[in-house]
């Protein structure tokens, strides 16, 4: 059974994966560029490897593309599960 | 060969520890890195040479690929800048398997949680030519990168292949080695069922009592340059990489052929290379991994190519058979020993075989009386596939 998507679940969830890729604890906040925070495209796929083996929530390529901070990350996790 | 090349940095990771002189000066004074039948790289800890996020992104084997090219490139002087075009500067090592770890936890992953549960980072990681990338994109250099895959012989083929890379026009310099990191269990596994490996867990070359190799793991890298270029920046030589030679079995998958074949024609090539004859070489790095079909086929190579005076002596005694990083291991080895006038060990040496009776520097590191004579040494590398690779190192 997938997790129940609230952004607050949503947000432990990505707040807690990207040290994982080697991210400073430290600047993580909703407002945080990937780009700043050093995550590229081979850390989004498995971000969203862990989305989706948690909340059953896809997101592919041109998702991904259009994100650009952690929030945009968590909204849109929290938008496809609506 | 045409243009002199030479070598100005070394480094490698080893079952013996990090650096390439720890290396040697463990193998000269006798030490082994094997315990319990296999030659890990125990010291080596990867987050203390690379950030998290390197690590993650890298297999062992890219890991002690790039930790060597480090040490190679701060010993040839190229730390703070890389004094070529780096769009010339090319990227070159050799492994035997590759990824193989990366690959082995991912099918484990697929097969007990689904297909989905396979890390994107799989590909990247476990392929080939992962170390080549790593250590291009570590350092920055933009010529020619690509990884050199024949087994064992892997790195020798591309220190060989990077030297005439340079001769031809087509790098001005090159970062080259090999990397193997195979100590999983799908790859020991394999390898005993091919009977490979040693029971007894001892690697002892040439000696009657020898029963197959022992696996280690680590790399090596070497910077390569053009004499006059390495010169005319004021860059410390460490040897020149005076000739190649490499030739095919064209026999059987995993033996070599009982004559010497086509070991006899990669050695000889190397010497023509070179321009050297059988008198000038005084040392000779062996493959000899301890398997009874190699070192005996070894041993009439030899025989064949330089007759039975020479000095013999194999670093797979001390570590172990580092697969397709061996070739580069062995060259480090050997460069560093000729500069020192030695002849390191053939470790664990104590029944001598019929037929094998060359001098394979039993036991104990013997300095050479060469008498103010260059340095010539061949470093030996043959592969499953029945791939042969030879290098002639020359120390002035």
């Amino acid at each position: 059974m997938a997790a129940t998507v609230t952004p607050e679940a949503v947000e432990k969830t990505v707040v807690e994966a990207l040290p994982q890729f080697g991210v400073d604890e430290s600047q993580i906040s909703r407002d945080a560029t990937f780009e700043e925070l050093d995550v590229d495209s081979l850390d989004l796929a498995e971000l969203s490897q862990i989305i989706e083996d948690e909340y059953g929530v896809q997101l592919k390529g041109d998702d991904v593309g259009k994100i650009k901070t952690v929030g945009d990350a968590i909204d849109l996790v929290v938008s496809r599960a609506g | 060969m045409n243009r002199e090349i030479v070598i100005t940095g070394v480094g490698a990771v080893t079952p013996l520890g990090v650096g390439a002189r720890t290396l040697y000066e463990r193998w000269r004074a006798g030490e082994s890195g094997i315990a319990d039948g296999v030659g890990a790289a125990t010291d080596f800890e990867p987050t203390e040479h690379l950030t998290v996020k390197q690590v993650r992104r890298a297999d062992r084997f890219s890991q002690f690929a790039m930790v060597a090219s480090d040490e190679a490139l701060e010993e040839a002087g190229w730390k703070d800048e890389i004094p070529y075009d780096v769009d010339r500067v090319a990227t070159l090592i050799g492994t035997g398997i590759g990824g193989i770890g990366t690959l082995e936890a991912n099918h484990k992953l697929m097969l007990e949680k689904g297909p989905k549960a396979v890390s994107p980072l799989s590909i990247p990681l476990l392929m080939g030519n992962a170390a080549s990338a790593a250590v291009s994109m570590r350092h920055g250099l933009r010529g020619q990168s690509f990884a050199t895959l024949s087994a064992c012989a892997a790195a020798a083929h591309a220190i060989g292949t990077a030297a005439r890379m340079i001769q031809t026009g087509d790098a001005d310099a090159v970062v080259t080695g090999g990397s193997e990191a195979a100590l999983t269990p799908l790859a020991t596994a394999a390898f005993a069922a091919l009977d490979a490996l040693s029971d007894t867990g001892v690697s002892r070359p040439f000696d009657a009592q020898r029963d197959g190799f022992v696996m280690g793991e680590g790399a090596a890298v070497l910077v390569l340059e053009e004499g006059d270029r390495a010169r005319e920046r004021g860059a410390n030589i460490l040897a020149t990489l005076a000739g190649y030679g490499a030739s095919s079995d064209a026999f059987h998958l995993t033996a070599p052929e009982k004559d010497g074949g086509g070991a006899v024609e990669a050695m000889q090539n190397a010497l023509k290379d070179a321009g050297y004859g059988p008198q000038d070489v005084v040392y000779v790095n062996a493959h000899g991994t301890s398997t009874p079909l190699n070192d005996r086929a070894e041993t009439i190579a030899i025989k064949k190519v330089l007759g039975d005076g020479v000095p013999v002596s194999s670093l797979k005694s001390a570590i172990g058979h580092l697969l397709g990083a061996a070739g580069a291991v062995e060259a480090v080895a050997t460069i560093l020993a000729m500069r020192d006038r030695v002849a390191p060990p053939t470790l664990n040496y104590e029944h001598p075989d019929e037929g094998l009776d060359l001098d394979y520097v039993p036991n104990e590191a013997r300095t050479l009386d060469i008498n103010g004579k260059k340095a010539v040494a061949l470093s030996n590398a043959f592969g499953f596939g029945g791939h042969n690779a030879v290098l002639c190192l020359e120390v002035a």
